[in-house]
């Protein structure tokens, strides 16, 4: 749909109620497979580059092989699940979801169907102006992922009208955990901006856990997200879609905030929403709709014969439990309080995503300001320049390690960013970058004493003024000696050597 | 009175992309109801007390520790490959989309 077509959003909202939901996938980072012991591609400490090279006999599920569960992913799946508050299964089964597409060589996805490991759940998330809203969440569950098609042929790159199809089986069977939320209502007209909240929340979480690498740009966290409309004063749901493929906090907002408009415009025309999945399309913020449900979404579930069910015992549910990092919300309190930062500083950070790097550079022994100021000024502005993840560009302890080097006055802020932008480049970390770049503050006084008097000199009335206690004239001094020194000094030590100087 | 029908035949073939004749289905109509019928006759047996099951041995655990062990390499995986281009299958292109 044209964006002309849309309605606008508040008249949406004044003629129907939106209702959410949301399946979210995350990509446990556990050293091997869910079922088998090929390297997990979802773990950085596996470097994988090459297609098929992170597989075995059970990934492709070759004839005689089997399947055998993951004792970690379990161990983070009940993590997960009490993290979001569910109550975990003694018994959990597995069942296979059939289905034919190549992304799985087994005909079947091993999931979870009818007795996931995790339900009941409810998650607490802050929207921006600090508001809580509880999400309730029917169940969490263990699955494995698919593998990779790229369609080939055709001028779209995508399926209509491809040729063939290659398939890259290393991320078939990589842990994942699916999170299902019960339908949402009452978010009303803050729905779009719930939908990144509580996908943000959900990346906080499993990163505290430490269960996930949760890079939404690299597939580890996945949303799904539902969205129907119902008219002011019904009760039943209306009909809704399912929005695939969005891939960043801020698409998550956006889809939501589209298929709003964009179902309230049919259903104001006295038209019908078609039960189907949609895509999601970064470059022009629209969906497109992809599959409607039909005969062949019959998946014909069972319990899965080749793996026994899971039953954690209460010890080991108790331990995971006891081990569990603060809740997201209690921990914003009591870091808001720590970092001593103003409602509106921290806010900044919150709503820029940024809590954990800057909790994580503060950690690798930054100022809590220092470590703020760089993650939501240079570093975000260059990660909005290049339409990338802020986290994605620069990591916490190169971050801390210029922080420190500005503090020891051997950077100055002009250089740092300089040091920031090198770091980013790939240049290396931001010790080898300012040797690299020659960046290093020039502390040597006999350099910058040669500079001033040079500068004094060669600005007589200047001097003059300074001698007459005109001291707000040494400003162009100061300016010349930075400009000799290519802005390799620092501007406090420069002013203090000019008085010197011009004294004497 | 068995629970498979003709249609229910139709319907399972589709799923597993089998092209039945419509002799062929009338066959399978009456032996897949022959097996549902008897394979329903344990629900005579099983009482409230008795515990659903998928497996049958009461058997639970049996995980294995998170440790990376031998892959195939690209030679050996794409073995078995109908088709391939050196490190990828290669598969018709299937109208459809990721489940």
């Amino acid at each position: 749909m044209a964006k002309a077509q849309l309605m606008d959003f508040d008249k949406a909202l004044e003629l129907f109620e939106p209702v959410l939901g949301f399946e979210v996938h995350v990509e446990l980072s556990t050293k091997t497979k869910m079922f088998s012991d090929a390297p997990n591609p979802a773990f950085s400490g596996n470097e994988i580059t090459e297609p098929n090279t992170a597989i075995t006999p059970v990934c492709l599920g070759l004839p005689g092989s089997l399947p055998v569960v993951n004792e970690q992913a379990v161990r983070y799946s009940i993590s997960l699940g009490l993290a979001l508050g569910c109550q975990i299964a003694p018994t959990s089964r597995f069942a296979r979801k059939n289905y034919f597409y190549p992304d799985l060589a087994k005909n079947y996805q091993i999931s979870q169907y009818d007795e996931p490991i995790a339900f009941e759940g409810s998650l607490e998330v802050e929207l921006e102006d600090g508001t809580l809203v509880q999400v309730p969440i029917e169940r969490a569950h263990m699955e494995e992922d698919a593998g990779k098609l790229t369609h080939v042929g055709g001028s779209t790159g995508r399926i209509q009208g491809a040729e063939y199809s290659l398939v890259d089986y290393n991320r078939a069977g990589v842990p994942l955990v699916e999170i299902v939320t019960k339908p949402i209502v009452g978010a009303e007209h803050r729905a779009p901006e719930l939908a990144k909240a509580y996908v943000s929340t959900i990346r906080d979480i499993v990163r505290a856990l430490g269960i996930s690498e949760a890079r939404m740009e690299r597939g580890n966290l996945r949303c799904d997200a539902n969205v129907s409309l119902r008219p002011r004063g019904q009760q039943q749901f209306g009909t809704r879609t399912e929005t695939k493929n969005v891939n960043s906090l801020r698409s998550v907002e956006r889809a939501v905030r589209y298929e709003i408009q964009r179902q309230a415009a049919i259903l104001a025309a006295g038209g019908t929403i078609t039960q189907e999945t949609r895509h999601w399309h970064e470059d022009t913020g629209t969906t497109s709709p992809g599959r409607p449900k039909s005969d062949a979404d019959d998946y014909r579930y069972f319990p899965e014969p080749d793996l026994l069910p899971v039953t954690p015992t209460a010890a080991l549910i108790e331990e995971l439990r006891d081990a569990l990092p603060e809740a997201p919300a209690a921990r914003r309190r009591r870091l808001k309080e720590e970092w001593g930062f103003s409602d509106l500083e921290f806010r900044d950070v919150v709503n820029s995503g940024l809590l954990v790097e800057v909790a994580d550079t503060v950690a690798a022994g930054a100022a809590p300001q220092q470590a703020r100021k760089w993650w939501t000024g240079e570093i975000a502005r260059i990660a909005n320049a290049t339409d990338a993840e802020p986290a994605s560009l620069i990591s916490p302890a190169h971050v801390a390690e210029i922080v420190a080097l500005v503090e020891s006055g051997a950077l100055t802020d002009r250089l740092a960013r300089q040091v920031v932008e090198g770091v980013i480049a790939g240049e290396g970390s931001p010790a080898e970058v300012v040797a690299a770049r020659g960046l290093e503050v020039v502390s040597d006084d006999g350099a910058l004493i040669t500079a001033v008097d040079t500068a004094l000199a060669s600005q007589p009335d200047v001097l003059e003024k300074i001698r007459d206690g005109k001291v707000q004239a040494a400003g162009a001094v100061i300016g010349a000696v930075m400009k000799a020194m290519g802005g390799k000094a620092d501007a406090a030590r420069v002013r203090e050597l000019v008085l010197e100087r011009a004294a004497q | 009175m068995s629970e498979i029908t003709p249609e229910r035949v139709a319907h399972l073939a589709m799923l597993a992309r089998i092209a039945l004749t419509d002799d062929e289905i009338q066959k399978l109509t009456g032996e897949l109801g022959a097996i549902v019928d008897s394979v329903a006759k344990v629900q005579q047996v099983a009482t409230p007390d008795v515990v659903a099951t998928s497996h049958p041995i009461p058997l639970t655990g049996g995980m294995r520790p998170d440790v990376v062990g031998e892959t195939l390499t690209t030679e050996q995986a794409l073995a078995g490959a109908p088709d391939h281009d050196g490190s990828r299958f290669r598969v018709t292109a299937i109208l459809g989309e990721e489940q």
